[in-house]
């Protein structure tokens, strides 16, 4: 498709800004720009087409199957966006007196105590903008707490090889350094190994549990003792908190920070990669400890509560994602407490019901127990037809759905990580099995009809290592 | 049953059956079953007319801006947006999609960023844009992260004239790999004080940071303070809707430009979403030191042209603990707005917003000044807001104004002892002159 650029014709006007209707200022030339930018010059219709056109490259929630492992590619609600849409959420000023916005306020510190209840968490803020940027939150929070005791040698911080692709990189933002922790043969965080790495240098533990093989870690309660026996504290990774809403929570099972991802859990949209949100929540020992402002209420009003003696700092400006929140909490109300556990029991009766179909075709590792919301298969077995796992979800593409994860976690070979989610139907399972089977028996008879897939899609398959040695970054 | 599950019991039956299960219960085995919980203690679940209701309820408590006049900026701001712009970026194939990781099928959202990195690049007059962070703030964070990672020097110089929120971010940040922050002051007129930035520059300098227009509305000048900062990296927050009147940072020495995309329109959404921009100079070793996803252009197998994200050995899911950020999520959807925004309304209509926003300006603070109640702070010049000292009651002001349907200006008070007696007026294309009258006719009474 050409590029909005190619398409631009001197002279045409997509809107006109409202008249002057002051007295017009004039700025001296010193500070005026000499040449303007090369923006596209078109009509509103031509911008219209255009971006409807490109939006038809696209897959997405709207228009199928999205078993993206780790990623939580829910159904996006659109009564949630009606809600966030609407005039009083969308066109209020973060710097507002407080008596002018009590309704957004309101709605912030209900959410925060929502996912207080949720997670077991005695204080939240909602200020990160994604997981990630959670995530970083956490750990500074962890980081500060030590230092505010003079615990100046903890440098280290232990994260075990099936965590999210983003822990490591956090504790390094946060001047620590990443300990890697093997799993076991059940999947497990090793435990024998874990007594090993612990000293006084630990900081603490990022876990991700359930972790990234779709496993609930059974010996969380141990780790929990060996990490607080050693000093450190444990951080919770929240992004598959879509397994256990209602089933458990992070603050009983010991952990001390947590934080969620309200674009997976909580069914607000990905936006192509964002916005997010990804609040954290901490226990009481580290409330002191959170960015500010949080949202408190005192005598029936919401204010921002600028408190905390500790506080690390901002995160970034103003309160947080706000019209994510909205989104956030406009599903809790609609799923409410029983709706929410039934989320899970349906995400994780989906992922078991997928394993079990799927692991008539294709190996399935680390399956003698239930796994929780998301399960890992391996394609190993094909590469013997010359057949990688990258070659069988690019045939996926053909067959008009989303492919899973691939390539992670690292521990596992050629695999698959596959989330279904609670929202997808037995009838839509099915379909999917039957596609994997239809390219597992492709994969053995014709393995190049996988390895030049896909054949069908707007662009084909497209080279990496060109965009990445002839960088061209932009249009020019 | 939940409008978002489809299980029917006939199909819980099967399921379990083919899993060889007695319940769904049984699947949570591996939770110590010492902490299971069987509930949580929320509400029942909601219909859609209730939720909207109640959440409509609230959103009415709040006072917006199609009830009230804005008068407020200081990083956010009430522009005007183009109908187009969230009929288009509403579209689910967008808005419902991820990360683009499978680019077969994601090149309306590879395209659209490619895009954008473009037009960041001309209207700040830099060489490369990633495809986005999460806003103004965040991005500034993660640009002095990237200077000391380039230079590995770890002492910064920030301007005091930077939003106050952005210097409280910087510092968070920069407490992990502790760069030391020293602040530069400012001069009457409002910008920093070049005597102040030449005598703490040293060869220990990873950065200078400078904001344009400033959080002051004053526009630095970004020339004079290239000159001084020589073998230093020059970081330069901008607000893009001054830049289709105002000179590109690029033309004028910056090295790095960056800040919140909310301008082009975004709604001010309470503070966010909106996203922030990065752009650097072009340079292919400083590209690698770059934090976030970044698009670039190749082929398919077919030789047909197509975009990927591309440099991702900089990034997190690759380079792990050694990555230039932990970044991940983006704020694509915004860059989305951004870029209908600016399709929309091309070069002229930029050029426009930007006369039209420090027309009203000036003229309100000419309007402010004849009450007699305002006297200018600085006189650097500015782009669509300035402080102005008062002999008002600043809060007892606010709260007449708000009787009276506007949102009046930011009180700079609480933020610093200087600035006491201070406030910073705003005024975009979005103020009528009707609002600017009924605003003066009311302090002119106080």
């Amino acid at each position: 498709m050409e590029l909005i650029f190619e398409i631009s014709t001197a002279g045409r006007r997509g809107f006109i800004p409202p008249k002057l209707d002051v007295d017009s200022y004039n700025l001296s030339d010193e500070f005026k720009r000499a040449v303007p930018p090369k923006l596209p010059e078109l009509t509103e219709g031509d911008v219209v087409r255009h971006y409807t056109n490109l939006s038809r490259l696209n897959y997405a929630v709207d228009i199928g199957f999205y078993p993206l492992g780790s990623c939580t590619m829910k159904y996006n609600p659109k009564l949630n966006e009606s809600a966030a849409a609407f005039d009083g959420f969308s066109k209020i000023h973060p710097y507002q007196d407080e008596n002018t916005v009590q309704g957004a306020l309101e709605l912030m510190y209900n959410l925060q105590e929502a996912l207080k209840i949720m997670s077991g968490m005695d204080a939240m803020t909602l200020q990160p903008a994604a997981g990630a940027h959670g995530e970083y939150t956490g750990v500074a929070v962890i980081r500060a707490y030590h230092e505010h005791k003079k615990d100046f040698e903890r440098d280290e911080m232990i994260i075990p090889d099936s965590a999210h692709g983003t822990n490591p990189a956090t504790a390094t933002m946060n001047g620590y350094k990443a300990i890697e922790i093997k799993s076991d043969k059940n999947g497990m965080v090793d435990i024998d190994e874990l007594k090993k790495i612990v000293n006084p240098h630990t900081a603490g533990i990022m876990l991700t549990n359930p972790n990234t093989l779709g496993l609930f870690d059974e010996n969380v309660l141990q780790i929990s003792k060996i990490i607080h026996d050693a000093g450190g504290l444990l951080y919770y990774d929240g992004a598959n908190f879509n397994a256990i809403m209602g089933k458990a929570r992070p603050g009983d099972l010991g952990f001390d920070v947590v934080h969620f991802n309200l674009h997976k859990t909580f069914s607000t949209p990905h936006g192509m990669g964002g916005p997010g949100a990804g609040p954290i929540g901490v226990k009481k020992f580290l409330e002191s400890f959170l960015p500010v402002p949080t949202v408190g209420k005192k005598d029936e009003k919401y204010f921002l509560d600028y408190s905390h003696k500790n506080t690390i700092g901002r995160v970034r400006s103003f309160y947080g994602n706000f019209s994510v929140l909205v989104r956030a909490y406009a599903y809790i109300l609609t799923m409410g407490g029983d709706g929410l556990k039934r989320a899970s029991e349906m995400a994780v009766l989906n992922a078991n019901y997928l394993r079990a179909k799927i692991s008539k075709t294709l190996e399935v590792p680390y399956d003698t127990k239930p796994c929780m919301h998301e399960f890992v298969a391996t394609t190993e077995p094909l590469l013997g037809y010359g057949v990688k796992a990258l070659d069988f979800v690019k045939r996926m593409l053909d067959y008009g759905v989303h492919p899973p994860t691939v390539y992670f976690p690292l521990i596992v070979h050629e695999d698959l990580m596959i989330e279904p989610t609670e929202t997808e139907s037995k009838m839509t399972l099915d379909k999917f099995v039957e596609i994997v089977e239809k390219i597992a028996k492709e994969a053995k008879e014709n393995p190049k009809l996988l390895q030049e897939a896909p054949h069908i899609t707007p662009v084909r398959r497209l080279d990496d290592v060109r965009a990445a040695k002839q960088l061209i970054l932009r249009w020019k | 049953m939940e409008p978002y599950i489809p299980h029917t019991d006939q199909d819980l039956k099967e399921m379990l059956e083919t899993i060889d299960v007695e319940n769904v219960e049984s699947l949570f085995s591996t939770i110590p079953s010492e902490k299971v919980i069987n509930s949580i203690d929320l509400p029942n679940g909601m219909d859609e007319f209730n939720v909207l209701s109640k959440l409509r309820k609230m959103a009415l408590t709040n006072a917006s801006a199609d009830k009230y006049a804005f008068f407020i900026g200081g990083g956010i701001y009430n522009h005007v947006i183009p109908s187009a712009v969230n009929q288009i970026a509403s579209r689910g194939d967008f808005y419902t999609a991820y990360t683009p990781y499978q680019a077969e099928v994601s090149q309306g959202t590879l395209q659209s960023l490619f895009e954008f990195q473009t037009m960041i690049c001309e209207i700040t007059g830099m060489g490369i844009a990633n495809a986005s962070m999460y806003d103004g703030a965040s991005s500034l964070a993660e640009a002095v992260l990237m200077a000391s990672r380039y230079t590995q020097k770890y002492r910064m110089l920030v301007a005091d004239t930077i939003h106050p929120e952005y210097i409280e971010t910087v510092k968070t940040y920069v407490a992990g790999p502790k760069i030391e922050i020293e602040k530069i002051s400012h001069d009457s007129d409002g910008k920093i004080s070049l005597k102040d930035l030449k005598s703490k520059i040293d060869d220990k300098t990873s950065c200078v940071v400078v904001q344009y227009p400033n959080f002051y509305g004053v526009i630095e000048d970004l020339k004079s303070i290239r000159g001084i900062s020589k073998d230093v990296i020059l970081i330069v927050v901008s607000n893009p809707i001054s830049l289709g009147i105002l000179e590109a940072p690029g033309k004028l020495g910056a090295d790095v430009v960056v800040g919140d995309g909310q301008t082009l329109g975004i709604s001010m959404n309470f503070g966010g979403p909106s996203f922030g921009f990065f752009a650097i100079r072009e340079d292919t070793k400083f590209v690698r030191t770059m934090p976030g996803r970044i698009i670039g252009e190749t082929v398919d197998v077919d030789g047909k042209r197509g975009f990927v994200m591309t440099l991702q050995a900089r990034e997190q899911h690759i380079r792990r603990e050694k990555a230039t950020s932990n970044i991940c999520s983006n704020h694509a959807l915004g860059t989305l707005y951004a870029s209908i925004y600016l399709s929309l309304v091309g070069p002229k209509g930029l050029k426009e917003i930007g006369e039209l926003n420090i027309s009203k300006s000036h003229y309100l603070l000419k309007r402010l000044e004849k009450t007699g109640h305002f006297v200018r702070a600085f006189s650097g010049e500015f782009f669509n807001e300035f402080v102005v000292k008062t002999d008002l009651d600043i809060s007892k002001m606010k709260k007449v104004l708000f009787k009276n349907g506007i949102i009046g200006p930011l009180d700079l008070s609480k933020a610093n002892d200087s600035m006491k007696g201070h406030v910073l007026f705003c005024a975009t294309e979005s103020n009528t002159s009707e609002e600017i009258e009924k605003l003066i006719s009311v302090l002119e009474v106080m």
